[in-house]
């Protein structure tokens, strides 16, 4: 009698990869799941920090489909060894700051080092063939399984029907003739398949997962990355381009303001590492100073964080500016108006 | 049997169930983990990851915007 076979699977929490999975488990195989974090992900933090957004509900749909699966789920910080892939795509970005093909070309080949370390035979994943624009084309589809280093240990159950047979075909621990045919755009064949597993609740078909996808987030980091003089990022500067009004007066600072309580909460936080202001005789938000700015530029600051103040009307507004030595002062501005604030500001 | 302390505030989800998972990784059966965390987004997710490793889930404390989950390591889990 052999050993049953082992297959990760990549679990993004969307419908695609839980249904990818549901195939193999329905086959017999043992099949546990793999999430990476790459600090790009969207999983709800804006809701997590956002206080008017206290009702909905927070989960990581990757754990909420694992458990659903009821296979494991193995979650990897791959946050510095992602930069890489987020700075020198070899296949280049798409629409805005993703880079899809190699993003999928790094998780396969993520995947492959753990299997290989853990004792499994496989990889399986939810692509659909001619699903995404850029990493999910029929011509694509084998340079991920090549350049990943997977090659025939790469199994797609959903279009694995379009495609040449893989290891776990040839050899017959799956039956092909059980797996699918799907390709294109359609979400039909998937929430029919969703159906027939009895799957009545999933993440959103087809949302988007990844902030790089986002174009404003993008312009975010694009503005980050020219106000240093270099493509670079650290964890909290991505996710604090997920906060807050950001607005950059001068090219030599720009201001992160909190829009409401959760997100002041939240950039507290980070008040031992950045210059930061708030008013206070009136209720107004956290503003963090990112960059170096003068004392002219800081008197500025503090008239633009009054701006989104409950003081914004008032004559004069006491603003305590606190460095990062934790020495603060007090300065009384008057606030701008909406007028005296260019849309150019605006990141 | 040994009890843990894990410092997770300020991070938002995943990062607190990947600081969990990993700091089990060092733990031995029995042993008490107590996460200290911030992110409302936890009182899900480490529940729901500790059910699917078979680990269990003891006190789960909520004041204010601080949350502390305790989880009971369960033998030959990861």
């Amino acid at each position: 009698m052999t050993d049953k076979r082992k297959a990760v699977a990549l679990i993004s929490g969307g419908l695609d990869s839980m249904l990818a999975a549901k195939v193999m488990l329905e086959q017999g195989i043992h099949v546990e799941g793999i999430n990476f974090f790459t600090g790009f992900c969207v999983e709800g933090h804006t809701h997590a920090i956002r206080r008017q957004d206290a009702a909905k509900p927070k989960r990581n749909n990757a754990l909420w489909v694992a458990e659903q699966l009821g296979i494991k789920l193995h979650i990897v910080d791959v946050i510095e060894e992602y930069k890489d892939v987020v700075l020198n795509p070899r296949h280049g970005y798409g629409a805005h700051l993703n880079p899809c093909l190699d993003c999928k070309i790094f998780m396969v080949g993520k995947a492959l080092e753990w299997i290989d370390a853990h004792g499994f035979d496989f990889i399986i994943t939810g692509e659909v063939i001619g699903q995404r624009p850029m990493s999910q084309r029929k011509d694509t589809m084998p340079v991920v399984a090549r350049e990943s280093g997977a090659e025939d240990r790469l199994l797609r159950p959903l279009c694995a029907q379009n495609l040449p047979p893989t290891l776990p075909e040839r050899e017959g621990w799956i039956d092909r003739g059980q797996l699918y045919g799907f390709s294109g755009r359609s979400r039909k064949p998937q929430m029919a398949l969703a159906a027939q597993f009895g799957f009545t609740e999933y993440a959103q078909p087809a949302g988007g997962c990844c902030f790089l996808t986002d174009e404003q987030y993008a312009v975010k980091l694009t503005d980050l990355w020219a106000a240093r003089g270099e493509r670079r990022y650290e964890l909290d500067d991505i996710m604090l381009l997920k906060v807050g009004r950001h607005l950059r007066p001068r090219p030599n600072f720009k201001l992160i303001i909190g829009r409401e309580e959760g997100e002041n909460h939240f950039l507290e936080g980070y008040r031992k590492q950045f210059v930061h202001l708030h008013a206070v005789d009136f209720e107004g938000p956290l503003a963090l100073v990112d960059g170096q700015a003068d004392a002219a530029d800081l008197e500025l600051a503090a008239r633009l964080v009054c701006r989104y103040g409950k003081g914004r009307d008032a004559e004069q507004v006491r603003v305590r500016i606190t460095d990062l030595q934790g020495d603060s002062r007090i300065v009384a501005v008057t606030p701008l108006s909406p007028a005296d604030v260019p849309q150019a500001w605006y990141v | 049997m040994s009890e843990h302390e894990l410092d997770a505030r300020n991070l938002l989800c995943p990062l607190p169930v990947i600081r969990t998972q990993d700091a089990i990784r060092q733990l031995q059966p029995g042993d008490r983990l107590r996460v200290h965390c911030t992110d409302p987004g936890a009182l899900h997710d480490i529940p729901t990851w500790c059910r699917i490793h078979g680990h269990g889930v003891g006190d789960i404390v909520q004041q204010g915007r601080d949350i502390t989950i305790t989880v009971e390591v369960a033998a030959g889990e990861s």
